[in-house]
């Protein structure tokens, strides 16, 4: 039902407001200009009303009233034009013109604050000016101008009730208020996360982007994010063939915000360092593990080739394996950063191409364990809800995430749902920037999550905080759930996981009598060798309480890879074929290899830490490497880098030479993500649209073309004229798309799957009504405690913990070359807690020796008081310390995934360098 | 043609180099699986780069914690809850302990209380009583002396006072300005740590100093005891005792006529009658009287602090309040004291069971006294008026619906109640109803609050109340109130001082500050001083209030004051500002203009 409009006039015209529409909102719909500066009609932005040049008079007020944040009432009178509002609208636009810089020299003198003084012909002004704040250029991204500061606020609520980041305050009073970072401290020595929310919000240019433009004359063009699975939308602006800067648009995901990656993280497409031409190995060469390639200078390993002879010796090589050892002994890595359109191209061509199930990427790294438990519990391996459902509920339970970090829009969006009245409960051995927000943190012993888990849904059972008639109509397996809980009382798991018993059992009463509650985990949950467990517990939490399928609850792994969901469901997965139809029955096979006009093997194939252990053992003969960075991202990488080097044919396709390419035979130069078409599946399903910005530098291709060219050459008779023809080719065998043209993507931009049919909505919140297994109910499937694969023992006595961090993606190919990420976080780190700062001697800074059975390392310290005593956090991003040397390769049975949270080192103190 | 940006250009990635290309060079030779690595050359060239580099960040973003610091801090607050309301009076806890606030200290706060250290950092430096001291600031001397600035004390000499005192003192203690601190009948008036000095000269002060006199002095009052002796808190008693009905209580406040005596003169029983009909209702009660002249609530609280807390509990019994916000001014310490040591009385009486009476501390800033900013103050914030609609009467303290009244409002209540609504409304003169206090200062023979009817004179005050004018001074002008109020001219003496009276001559009696000016006052002087005064009190939140006070008082620091541009932005200021401040701050200058030309530099 329509709500009930509200009649006013505006100049004298009858007009309708729409039910909370400001007078300014209803004007602006109208046509009816009121200038406006500290109001943004920005998603997410409160108008405040304090910069008064929206006043507009009513009839019957003594004084007059801003528009922006005045709603209208019936039979209101209202005067944009009378001279008293004009008049009072030119007298404050003068007094602000009179502290600015003048136009000429003006920070941004295309600013909204010039824009609106030169159209109230108001860009001069009669009134003496003050002395200017001092200007603070302490920060590599960003600028800060305070003398064209007009004290809007806007930058302090984009910071501090848009992206809940809390830097930027206004301090001071009266004509002395001041904006300022934390404590009155220099923008680049504070708190400042850099998602340049600010400066997107500025209305002066008092925050500004270090922009590289050189002309004012930029096209833009709408895009994605090439980042994190959370799916950003955004701007890029292109001079010539290049991109100056990026804004936030605003997409389902984001409403308009970024985070530093996305935001300053886009020039490493024109680094130097880029592949332009194909590369072939140079006879007598060897492959050394040790070995190492200047990226700018590949010559001393490798030759330039044209394309058709780099691609006959790419084809040659797998041809020759193929034939004289069999489809086995290929295997092909595609890529979570890539298309779905490359990723459906890549297990074609190893299913087709190859003749085996060998395709895996790195979603094997990440949440292949919460897959698997999903898909035997629910039967469906992607989230239930979108993030955004956070809105919607009452309380979130953020486990082995650390979101500000790994997925900063999605924790913007936690943050606001927490100062709208959610409950927030985070479980991490680490503390983060979401302990501050959360009324529980839980900071367990690492690896201890079962024990957690259990103790919660044991105080659930035990106390009756289940929903019995959920569990009775829609779960199978209570019974041996609850016997199976009878040993984990939270006094018990204390014991294990270090939180108090009471705390346990206050966040199960928590989450057990929510309304509404959502669950969403990181890899801490899924990186261990009990990772499968680990979800099975979050999984069979949900259920219990009947929090999944109605808004505002759900089960959220969230993703890393901007494509790693789209990756997944394109089929780059060795036992699955596109939409997750099991390699291993019959009619799923016989229908692709009618789809596909093929013989396809019927045994599913090696996940990718046993495809670089069969290489070892000189198994595996020849790979296909598109995008993945193994001799990086992979667990006990020293081992992975023998392995490569014991590969008869190596091809590795990327953007630059990685740690990788290092082993290969042949290099084809790829595309990078601003230059080609394609569409990429976000973490909450949603199938967005990204358009290409600019061309390839030299003679790089665009990946499908250049995957087409190696399937031509291995037999294979394709004929795709780009993304949109292999698109139209996976709705005919995936029917969770079936339904997404690419017109509507195109015209809307973002689809959310299941979208089966032509015209179907698509559908975010899945599993109201049953799950998609043979029952249609949900399966509870009890964990137990199993250790840690590697604790800690009297040689290796410290728990060493790798992950991501903010301003670095992944294994650092892409963000270690973008200037302004790099200034930020330049060195490889690794992070202590003050305890053993203090115990080992280890001050700030100081060159540490990491060491475990596999490896060492060695970089600097840098120590923090999130980090829990006996740990250390080691980012992977350091090519130069890489963190993967030292960790362990045992798998979770279930997932295969890798242990990466959680293996034993010893640190030492080493000399500083002396030069 | 703009293209200034393409200066700042960084040098563009073709010429960079980043960390990872200078690290790339690093062998591999360590990473094998054999560990006997040693100093190899390749080690060593891979360290030199990364010490060549060598600014990465060693500890985590920000500013980090001081644990000393934070252990102060935990202990100052020991039991306390660390709600961020109590933000004030936690910042209250650490400046009276250690003179001032440290970064350190500031930083510490906020992990307490769950706060982003700009969160904490804003309001310790919104507020004139905090002393912020940065990194590289000395830490102020450990005696700071305020000397009064504001109209009063300014014409009897405050200026001058300050400078002599600060120069004769210069090292030894901090000498600061500030703004009324309502005492105004004794100007000049200064504050030696929590100890006022009144009618005071550089050798009184220093006096104090040697003594070390610090705390507030404790005046007589009528005890808790008296005021009972005398029928105090039977009205209260028969409320609870179920003799009065809170129906016929309101009714009998609105045919009483009583009006908001904090200077918006709201009728008080419409007042409690729409919060009376809200859900869950909060009372707050406005402590805050800072208009320069005005200190009528520090004589009240001062003398008989019974008869106003009996209005209070009464005026929260009947809208059904149970918790009560007193927000009282940092300037008044010895109130404080009282308050505090009756309210206890009161407890151990039995008489405010069931009843939370929270006293909360201002930490000096006049814009508090506007309700809206108390609220945001009361809440822990910085003190910025809130838009209104919604008024606090609807969505108020927390958001909830709050009753709020000033001091001597309340004061009246337990009169009204026990002698009648009649009898107070007969009382007034020209047709005016009702009594009040006026706080009566200047150029008088015997300033202070003057018990007289609404409607009485700005004459009559002098005449009758104030014992005529001070030898060898004419009575020239009076500010009828305070700093906002406006300035009219002794021939317009005789009109009714009330709500409602002297709009007509651009003027408005507010807090009924009544400031008295002789033929040795100069106009300019007085305006461009109660100009400075709006200036340095404006919050800051909007343009009109906080670029039009500093604008024209820059403007009126010239020779000569640009008369029609003054006009324009005046105003603007009273139309487009966001509350009382900004609207009537140029009330004193556009009344200049119309009274006293002759005596501007235009």
């Amino acid at each position: 039902m329509m709500a009930k409009e509200i009649s006013f006039t505006i100049d004298g015209k009858e007009v309708a407001g729409l039910p909370g529409e400001t007078i300014w909102q209803v004007a602006h719909r109208l046509g009816i200009e009121i200038p406006h500066l500290c109001y943004s009609p920005a998603p997410g932005y409160r108008a405040d009303g304090n910069c008064r040049t929206c006043m507009v008079e009513i009839e019957g007020e003594r004084v007059l009233a801003a528009s922006c944040n005045r709603l209208p009432k019936v039979g209101m009178v209202v005067w944009v034009e009378s001279s008293r509002a004009r008049n009072a609208r030119s007298i404050v636009m003068e007094l602000l013109v009179a502290d600015q810089p003048a136009r000429l020299q003006a920070h941004d003198p295309e600013s909204e604050l010039w824009q609106w003084a030169e159209r109230m012909g108001q860009v001069e002004s009669r009134f003496p000016k003050r002395s200017a704040p001092p200007n603070d250029s302490s920060h590599p991204a960003m600028s800060v101008n305070l003398d064209a500061c007009i004290h809007c606020t806007r930058c302090v609520r984009a910071c501090r009730e848009v992206q809940v980041n809390d830097v930027i305050g206004m301090a001071g009073r009266g004509a002395d208020n001041l904006i300022v970072f934390d404590m009155g401290d220099a923008m680049g020595e504070s708190s400042c996360v850099a998602c340049g929310e600010c400066v997107q919000a500025c209305p002066t240019g008092a925050l500004l982007a270090n922009s590289t433009a050189l002309e004012t004359e930029t096209r833009d063009v709408e895009s994605l994010c090439p980042y994190c699975g959370v799916g950003c939308q955004l701007t890029y602006q292109v001079e010539g063939n290049r991109i100056t800067s990026v804004v936030g648009r605003d997409g389902p995901a984001n409403r308009g915000r970024l985070c530093v990656k996305g935001r300053f993280g886009f020039d490493y497409v024109q680094h130097p360092d880029r592949l332009t031409t194909p590369l072939v190995r140079k006879d007598g060469v060897a492959k050394l593990a040790d070995d190492w390639v200047d990226p700018s200078n590949p010559f001393t390993h490798f030759r330039e080739a044209s394309w058709d002879e780099a691609l006959d010796l790419a084809a040659a090589g797998f041809t020759r394996v193929r034939d004289q050892h069999g489809g086995g002994a290929l295997s092909g890595f595609g890529c979570a950063k890539g298309s779905n359109e490359e990723a459906y191209l890549v297990q074609k061509m190893v299913r087709v191409g190859f003749g085996t199930n060998n395709v895996d990427h790195c979603t094997r790294l990440c949440h292949a364990s919460s897959v698997a438990a999903l898909m035997e519990t629910i039967g469906s391996g992607a989230v239930t809800a979108p993030f955004s459902e956070a809105a919607n509920a009452d309380v979130l339970i953020v486990v082995g995430a650390n979101p500000a970090e790994n997925h900063p829009v999605a924790a913007t969006f936690f943050k606001n749902a927490v100062k709208a009245g959610s409950k927030l409960v985070v479980i991490d051995p680490r503390g983060q920037a979401l302990k501050r927000h959360a009324d529980y943190m839980i900071q367990l012993k690492p690896g201890s999550d079962v024990a957690v888990l259990n103790a919660l849904m044991h105080v659930i059972v035990h106390e009756n905080l289940y929903d019995r008639e959920y569990v009775k109509s829609h779960t199978d397996g209570f019974e041996e759930l609850r016997a199976h809980l009878l040993d984990y009382s939270p006094e018990e798991m204390s014991r294990y996981c270090g939180v108090p018993a009471d705390t346990l059992r206050a966040v199960a009463r928590l989450y057990g009598n929510a309304e509404c509650a959502m669950i969403f985990w990181g890899m801490g949950v899924s990186q261990h060798i009990h990772g499968t467990d680990n979800a099975r517990c979050l999984i069979a939490l949900a259920l219990l309480t009947g929090q999944v399928g109605r808004p505002g609850t759900g089960l959220h792994p969230l993703r890393g890879q901007n494509n790693v969901q789209g990756a997944s469901d394109s089929g780059l997965i060795p036992m699955v074929y596109p939409d997750y139809r099991s390699v291993s029955d019959p009619s799923e096979r016989e229908f692709f290899e009618e789809f596909w006009d093929a013989t396809l093997e019927a045994e599913p194939g090696l996940t990718v830490v046993e495809i670089a252990d069969a290489a070892y053992e000189g198994r595996m003969k020849g790979m296909y490497v598109m995008g993945e960075n193994p001799a990086m991202s992979d667990p006990n990488a020293g081992h992975v880098r023998e392995a490569l080097c014991k590969l008869d044919h190596l091809v590795v396709q990327d953007i630059f030479l990685t740690e990788t390419a290092v082993y290969a035979d042949v290099i084809l130069p790829a595309s990078a993500f601003p230059e080609k078409d394609g569409t990429f599946t976000n973490t909450d399903r949603r199938v967005q649209m990204a358009q290409q910005v600019i061309e390839p530098p030299g003679e790089a291709r665009q990946d499908w073309w250049i995957i087409q060219e190696i399937a031509r050459r291995i037999g294979l008779d394709w004929n795709y004229t780009g993304p949109q023809s292999i698109f139209e080719e996976m709705r005919g065998c995936m029917p969770s798309i079936a339904g997404i043209t690419w017109e509507r993507l195109c015209d809307q931009g973002a689809v959310t799957y299941p979208c089966r049919v032509v015209g179907d909505p698509g559908e975010p919140i899945m599993f109201g009504d049953g799950f998609p297994t043979s029952n249609g109910r949900g399966r509870f499937i009890p964990a137990s405690i199993v250790p840690p694969d590697e604790v800690p023992d009297e040689d290796f006595p410290m728990i060493l913990t790798t992950g991501r961090q903010l301003e670095h993606w992944h294994t650092g190919v892409m963000t270690r070359r973008s200037k302004f990420l790099d200034e930020l976080e330049p060195d490889a780190i690794c992070e202590l807690s003050p305890a053993d700062s203090r115990r080992l001697g280890i001050v700030a800074g100081a060159w540490v020796r990491v060491t475990s059975r596999r490896g060492m390392i060695e970089l600097k310290a840098r120590i923090t008081g999130s980090t829990p005593e006996g740990l250390v956090f080691i980012p992977f991003c350091y090519a130069e310390a890489a963190a993967n040397l030292l960790t362990n390769p045992k798998l979770d049975p279930f997932g295969k995934i890798p242990e990466f949270k959680f293996c034993s080192v010893r640190l030492e103190e080493v000399s500083p360098p002396n030069i | 043609m703009f293209n200034r940006r393409a200066q700042r250009l960084f040098a563009g990635s073709s010429r960079s180099k980043t960390g990872r290309d200078r690290f790339i060079k690093l062998s591999y030779a360590m990473n094998k699986k054999t560990h006997s690595i040693t100093e190899n050359k390749s080690v060593k060239k891979r360290r030199r780069a990364g010490l060549e580099k060598g600014r990465g960040r060693m500890r985590s973003k920000g500013r980090q914690i001081n644990a000393s610091a934070h252990n102060d801090v935990r202990r100052l607050l020991g039991g306390r809850k660390r709600r961020s309301d109590l933000l004030l009076e936690h910042l209250h806890l650490v400046q009276d302990y250690y003179g001032c606030l440290s970064l350190d200290h500031l930083a510490a706060l906020a992990v307490e209380m769950r706060l982003s250290q700009s969160e904490v950092y804003e309001v310790a430096t919104f507020y004139a009583h905090f002393d912020v001291v940065g990194d590289n600031d000395t830490v102020p001397p450990a005696l700071t002396v305020r000397v009064c600035d504001s109209v009063t004390c300014a014409m009897f000499g405050g200026q001058e006072l300050r400078k002599d005192l600060a120069n004769k003192l210069r090292g030894e203690v901090r000498v600061v300005r500030a703004p009324c601190m309502g005492r105004c009948e004794r100007a000049p008036v200064a504050e030696v740590g929590h100890y006022q000095v009144d009618d005071a000269t550089v050798s009184s002060i220093e006096k104090v100093i040697t003594e070390g006199l610090r705390l507030p002095r404790i005046p007589e009052y009528v005890g808790f005891g008296d005021y009972e002796r005398g029928g105090g808190y039977e009205l209260w008693r028969g409320c609870l005792g179920g003799s009065r009905e809170p129906e016929s209580v309101i009714t009998e406040m609105e045919q009483s006529e009583l009006k908001g005596l904090g200077g918006a003169g709201f009728a008080a029983g419409q007042k409690w009658k729409i919060v009376r009909g809200a859900e869950r209702p909060l009372m707050a009660v406005n402590a805050d009287e800072g208009e320069p002249g005005t200190f009528k609530d520090r004589f009240i609280m001062e003398t008989d602090p019974h008869r106003f807390l009996e209005g209070m509990l009464v005026a929260a019994w009947a809208v059904g309040a149970f918790d009560i916000y007193i927000y009282l001014r940092d300037e008044y310490p010895a109130s404080r004291e009282i308050l505090l040591r009756e309210l206890g009385v009161l407890a151990a009486n039995g008489l405010i069971d069931g009843i939370n009476v929270f006293l909360r501390r201002g930490a000096g800033a006049y814009i508090c006294g506007e309700e809206s900013a108390m609220l945001e103050s009361l809440e822990g914030k910085r003190g910025e008026p809130r838009h209104k609609p919604p008024f606090p009467a609807e969505i108020g303290l927390f958001g909830r619906p709050t009753l709020i009244h000033n001091v001597e409002t309340l004061y009246w209540v337990p009169k009204i109640l026990t002698k009648g609504a009649a009898w107070f409304a007969r009382q007034g003169r020209r047709g005016r109803h009702g009594l009040r206090l006026f706080s009566v200062s200047g150029r008088v023979k015997e300033p202070g609050v003057k018990l007289a009817p609404a409607g009485v004179s700005a004459l009559e005050l002098i005449e009758e109340y104030a014992g005529g004018m001070q030898h060898g001074h004419h009575f020239k002008a009076y500010l009828p109130g305070g700093a906002s109020g406006g300035i009219l001219p002794a021939r317009l003496a005789n009109i009714a001082l009330d709500f409602g009276t002297l709009e007509e001559y651009g003027c408005i009696v507010g807090s009924a500050a009544v400031v008295i000016l002789s033929d040795h006052d100069a106009i300019s002087d007085v305006v461009l001083n109660l100009m400075r005064f709006f200036e340095d009190e404006s919050c800051g939140q909007c343009t009109p209030c906080r670029v039009g006070c500093e604008k024209a008082v820059k403007l009126m620091e010239r020779p000569e004051w640009d008369e029609a541009l003054l006009r324009e932005l005046s105003a603007g200021m009273a139309d487009a500002s966001i509350c009382g401040l900004g609207q009537a701050a140029p009330n004193p200058l556009l009344r200049a203009f119309e009274f006293f030309r002759e005596e501007l530099p235009i």
